[in-house]
């Protein structure tokens, strides 16, 4: 209690100091609002573009994805004493059904970190018109569940949603290709003897080549019948709540189901590693920013204890004790800290405007309220840690020296 | 057991030495015994260089002894952390120097009020009505709010003793108080201190060169070289 009201009087001597020293004060405090407006700016323009390539990247991606384990040969192990010489062919990974899928979906409906669990039935085909034929990628849905993955109506650019009762939908490339609109017939070959006639119901565009050229989205039982897995899924979507934990999750996935799971992270491992090489330049200016922020404090303090030598003898002499005058400039730095990045986070708020309003306009950057109180704590801390050794070199001055200091 | 219940200030066989361990040491202050009593009103006089500022400073808590006793109040001091010699000095003592040493920052009423907030925070109600009962004592009811450099020399210093005087020391220690004023002001204030002598009943100990002053305390001691060479009251 005694210690904070003489916290009051130590609050006011350092404003009082600050206040008097008013072209200093201003021209270290326009020096920390700029630092904390790059770092603002900077880490809000990263996290803009980030969130904007991984939202593009997931939006036409589930975030986990469940596959049968691979078919491996099973090799009998040699008895005891025995050399075994094996001449092993890898097998070949056939279509097939996750076992028991059915109960495998049902127990994931269940767990509290996926948001969505969608199985789905994948394979190849032809897909026929006339004389041209594509190879395609047949994708039986369940609507209602996959569009909780990929919010498929976002991307239709003709026709309707919806698949079912010989309705496919197609990509905008495969539709281009084959000369196809909404309406228009189509033939799907699975093999010689296995072949369906369906309607385009929509056509949508994903906007990666590879699935627009490639993606026909069917009925799941209809697909079933195609690729001739009746009642099986070949792979169960996920989705999670927080997209950077989906390694983790998938690897306990995994073991809960003994099924293989793919997280976003593991099979987009080059643009992760872009990301995080970004990350990582971005932290750097922040440190390199924040250091010369610290540095730019601690000389304009260190002048201003000199400048106040005699006043600090006189503050001890009427009863300061050295913790008080510690404190007295650790506030004063501090303060420069807090009140520099007040209007360093008003003049990125300024900047962020104007890109986002004049800029190349291809993204968006938001300014999270985290990031700003993260910028003003780490400018404020910066402040007090600058503070540091001139705060303690004036605590340690001589009274009597410092009183005759002229 | 000594009786203090008298005595401010008790020295014994105080030194002072200054680069203890270098070759340059020099001992300024050789075992000086002294007790000043609550209403004393003293001069200490002196040659430059005889030690009285050293010793103002180590009576002041200022700076510590190399060896002997300081006792405040009764208090022996040579043990205290800075916390408790702050505190000590805080309530016990108040400072007057030759350069007036106002914080420019403050008003002349907060200037008064510094050690009071220094030692308790946010200044109450009773200690301002306090402090412009000593602005006016000194004559200054008027200039509570000026900044100390819009203010006199002898304002100056008459804001520094209100300030001086405001934790209600028991002693009250003046540097050459009056040294860079000219006679008529040097008067004023010292009448001043003989006022504050008389009517709080603190004790002054008073560094000055100027005889004229020293006799008109009530008590002279006399330092040369670091010993007190004479300790006598004035007639009057």
């Amino acid at each position: 209690m005694r210690r904070l009201r003489r916290l009051w009087t130590e609050w006011t001597i350092a404003v009082h100091f600050l206040r008097e020293g008013r072209s200093q004060t201003a021209m270290i405090m326009v020096g920390v609002a700029v630092g904390v407006a790059v770092i603002v700016f900077v880490t809000a323009l990263i996290e803009g573009l980030q969130s904007n390539i991984i939202e593009r990247t997931l939006g036409t991606q589930a975030h986990i994805r469940l596959l049968p384990p691979d078919e491996v040969n099973q090799v009998l192990p040699a008895p005891a004493g025995t050399l075994q010489l094996l001449q092993e062919d890898k097998r070949a990974q056939r279509l097939r059904s996750i076992n028991n899928w059915q109960q495998v979906s049902a127990t994931l409906d269940l767990q509290p970190l996926l948001t969505a669990v969608s199985p789905v039935v994948s394979g190849p085909a032809f897909a026929r018109r006339g004389a041209a034929f594509e190879s395609v990628a047949l994708v039986g849905i369940d609507v209602e569940r996959y569009l909780q993955i990929i919010p498929l109506g976002n991307y239709i650019i003709a026709g309707q949603l919806r698949v079912g009762a010989g309705d496919a939908m197609i990509g905008k490339l495969l539709a281009d290709e084959l000369g196809l609109r909404v309406g228009d017939k189509l033939r799907l070959e699975t093999g010689p003897l296995s072949n369906a006639v369906v309607n385009v119901a929509g056509i949508f565009q994903l906007g990666v080549r590879e699935l627009d050229a490639r993606y026909v989205y069917l009925d799941l039982k209809q697909t079933q019948s195609l690729l001739n897995l009746p009642g099986g899924v070949t792979v169960i979507d996920l989705r999670v709540a927080d997209i950077f934990t989906a390694e983790r999750i998938a690897t306990q996935i995994a073991r809960l189901t003994s099924l293989k799971a793919e997280s976003w992270i593991a099979t987009n491992s080059q643009l992760v590693s872009a990301l995080t090489a970004q990350s990582m330049s971005t932290n750097m200016i922040i440190i390199f920013v924040a250091l010369s922020v610290a540095f730019g404090i601690a000389s304009v303090l260190s002048v201003s204890v000199v400048q106040r030598t005699r006043e600090i003898g006189i503050l001890r002499a009427t009863g300061a004790s050295r913790r008080q005058i510690l404190r007295v400039f650790l506030i004063q730095g501090g303060i420069f800290g807090l009140l520099g990045s007040v209007f360093g986070v008003a003049v990125s708020y300024a900047l962020v405007w104007v890109f986002n309003t004049f800029g190349p306009q291809l993204f968006y950057i938001p300014i999270s309220g985290t990031l700003v109180v993260l910028a003003m704590l780490l400018a404020t801390l910066t402040g007090l840690v600058a503070a540091a050794v001139p705060s303690r070199r004036a605590a340690n001055l001589d009274p009597v020296v410092a009183i005759r200091y002229a | 057991m000594p009786d203090y219940s008298q005595d401010v200030l008790r020295l014994h066989a105080l030194r002072k030495s200054y680069n203890i361990g270098l070759p340059n040491e020099t001992e300024v202050l050789h075992g000086i015994d002294l007790e000043i009593g609550r209403t004393d009103f003293a001069a200490l006089i002196g040659p430059s260089g005889s030690g009285k500022s050293t010793l103002l400073n180590v009576i002041g808590l200022l700076d510590k002894p190399t060896a002997g006793e300081l006792y405040l109040l009764g208090q022996p001091t040579s043990t205290m952390d800075d916390e408790a010699r702050t505190t000590l000095r805080g309530n016990a003592i108040g400072f007057v120097f030759q350069f007036h040493h106002l914080i420019q920052a403050f008003t002349a009423i907060e200037n008064v009020l510094m050690p009071l907030m220094l030692a308790h925070g946010k200044p109450s109600q009773p200690a301002i009505v306090h402090a412009r009962a000593l602005l006016a004592a000194v004559g200054l009811e008027k200039f509570a709010g000026t900044k100390p450099n819009q203010l006199s020399g002898g304002q100056q210093q008459r804001v520094a003793i209100a300030r001086a005087l405001i934790t209600e020391p028991a002693l009250l220690l003046a540097d050459e108080p009056t040294g860079n004023l000219d006679t008529h002001t040097a008067a004023e204030v010292f009448d001043l201190f003989r006022r504050f002598n008389r009517e709080f009943g603190c004790a002054v100990l008073l560094v000055t060169h100027d005889p004229r002053l020293s006799v008109a305390c009530d008590r002279t001691i006399n330092l040369v070289d670091g010993v007190i060479v004479s300790d006598a009251l004035n007639k009057t």
